[in-house]
């Protein structure tokens, strides 16, 4: 079964068309990247996908089990599990910034223990520590422990950036999405969040990637797709994409990226 | 010398009236600000839209006006024994609470839209992205605005003399044309004085305290 599959997914602001019936599915463990101009729709799918947005038509789901159809109706506390299964890391970070680097990742996690402890206070501190024990680990994965008690303003772009990786990592998502993560940096930082895109590649962690940087998406994805004008114009391994486009389009496009 | 000490005694006990005005304006007021500013930023028109004509007419008119019609109103309509100061209680807390309405609505508005986005994809309520993401970045906005608040406040209380409440200004008053001086109403100015002082340390080292973190 497929971790993750999009039937027709629509999606129009006011009278514009920006997604015009996308069909995707995705493995587990894979690495898929999501490329095309400006305007094509990319980011407008990793919202819907996310919920930031409602799709105006189709449905997704998760290991075969039905995340969104267009026209139900849930509620807040089922929308919040849905969501669960996702973790996104902005390209504008969106940390939070009264909170050091630290309680940034334990925030969420520790709001969601709630539950587990609210009959048994004692509990409390035991959960609190283990939650603490595996954000410490996070933040060392991404290479940012000695910057557990810093606050966003003290940090980095990518050191920020690389923070907000380790902030939807502690959720254990099913799914990891990137929307074009390295966009607001400054190019001699891009490489070391493309390192720990690449190491998670290398883990088997599911991710969904919507970049700019093409010699990355080769070098990192499972599968590329191209958009374009709101629709898959090309669909398949980085080679077959990259190297041998058979959409006209898809040539235009990376033609015009490597005249650049 | 007597005199200074006697003078002094009055003042004092009607500047605790003032501080009580000062305290249990606050008090109600800030919750109900916020509540307010919610109404005015309510989706639904039927919510917004009268939230937002109170709230012009309260700032569009004298505090005075509405200290009268608080305190007198009810007994014009012929509901005998309404106490005055729980009058100007009310006259303040109503006041004051749709000036900071305006202050909390620009704060939270002004908090960039990813900060709810980033509250939301980690599967926060809207409850918990707004008491734990949201609203100690616009306590930290609002420090300065507010602080212009609360020192009106605490001169806007004289107003309250206008109602027959015994703060400060009515006992200097008194004191004035009882004994013929004038200095006991230029002293309760050292009242204010002092008290908007400590105000504004304690508002400096809150702003300070708050600093420990840009954006």
């Amino acid at each position: 079964m497929s971790i993750l599959e999009l039937k027709n997914i629509h999606k129009s602001f006011g009278k514009t068309k920006v997604l015009k019936g996308i069909d995707l599915t995705l493995e587990k463990g894979q690495v898929l990247s999501i490329i095309g101009s400006s305007g094509s729709g990319k980011t407008t799918l990793l919202r819907c996908i996310n919920l930031l947005e409602i799709a105006d038509e189709g449905e997704f789901l998760v290991n075969g089990e039905v995340i969104f159809r267009a026209g139900e109706k849930i509620s807040a506390k089922e929308m919040q599990q849905k969501q669960l299964h996702f973790g996104l890391v902005f390209q504008d970070f969106n940390l939070f910034p009264q909170y050091t680097v630290l309680d940034n990742v334990m925030l969420a996690p520790k709001l969601h223990a709630k539950e587990e402890y609210k009959k048994d206070r004692k509990k409390r501190k035991e959960i609190f520590d283990k939650i603490r024990e595996e954000a410490i680990e996070i933040l060392d994965r991404v290479g940012l422990k000695d910057k557990i008690d810093s606050y966003p303003c003290e940090l980095s772009g990518g050191q920020k950036q690389r923070v907000s990786i380790a902030r939807a990592l502690a959720l254990k998502p099913s799914i990891l999405f990137f929307d074009e993560p390295t966009s607001a940096l400054d190019p001699e930082l891009t490489g070391e969040i493309l390192k720990v895109i690449r190491k998670l590649a290398s883990e088997k962690t599911t991710m969904v990637i919507v970049t700019h940087e093409i010699d990355f998406a080769e070098a990192v994805s499972d599968k590329i797709i191209f958009m374009d004008d709101g629709l898959i114009e090309e669909e398949g391994t980085p080679e077959e994409v990259l190297k041998s486009p058979k959409s006209e389009r898809t040539r235009a496009f990376l033609t015009k990226l490597s005249d650049q | 010398m007597s005199m200074l000490i006697t003078v002094t005694k009055n003042l004092l006990e009607g500047f605790s009236t003032t501080f009580e005005i000062f305290g249990l304006t606050l008090l109600m007021a800030l919750p109900l600000g916020l509540i307010i500013s919610f109404g005015s930023m309510s989706r639904f028109k039927v919510i917004r839209w009268p939230i937002r004509t109170i709230i012009w007419i309260i700032r569009g008119t004298p505090l005075m006006l509405q200290l009268i019609i608080f305190g007198f109103g009810p007994g014009f309509i012929g509901i005998k024994g309404v106490n005055t100061f729980v009058a100007a209680i009310v006259a303040f807390v109503i006041n004051y609470a749709c000036y900071f309405s305006e202050i909390f609505r620009g704060g939270i508005e002004s908090i960039p839209k990813g900060q709810y986005e980033a509250g939301q994809v980690l599967g926060l309520t809207k409850t918990q992205t707004f008491f734990k993401v949201v609203l100690m970045q616009v306590v930290k906005r609002i420090v300065p605005p507010m602080s212009n608040e609360f020192l009106t406040l605490v001169k806007d209380t004289s107003l309250a003399n206008t109602i027959m409440v015994y703060e400060i200004i009515w006992n200097a008053k008194r004191l004035a044309n009882a004994s013929g001086i004038l200095w006991p109403l230029f002293y309760s100015g050292v009242f204010y004085l002092a008290f908007c002082g400590i105000l504004t340390l304690i508002f400096g080292y809150v702003e300070k305290k708050l600093n420990y973190y840009r954006g």
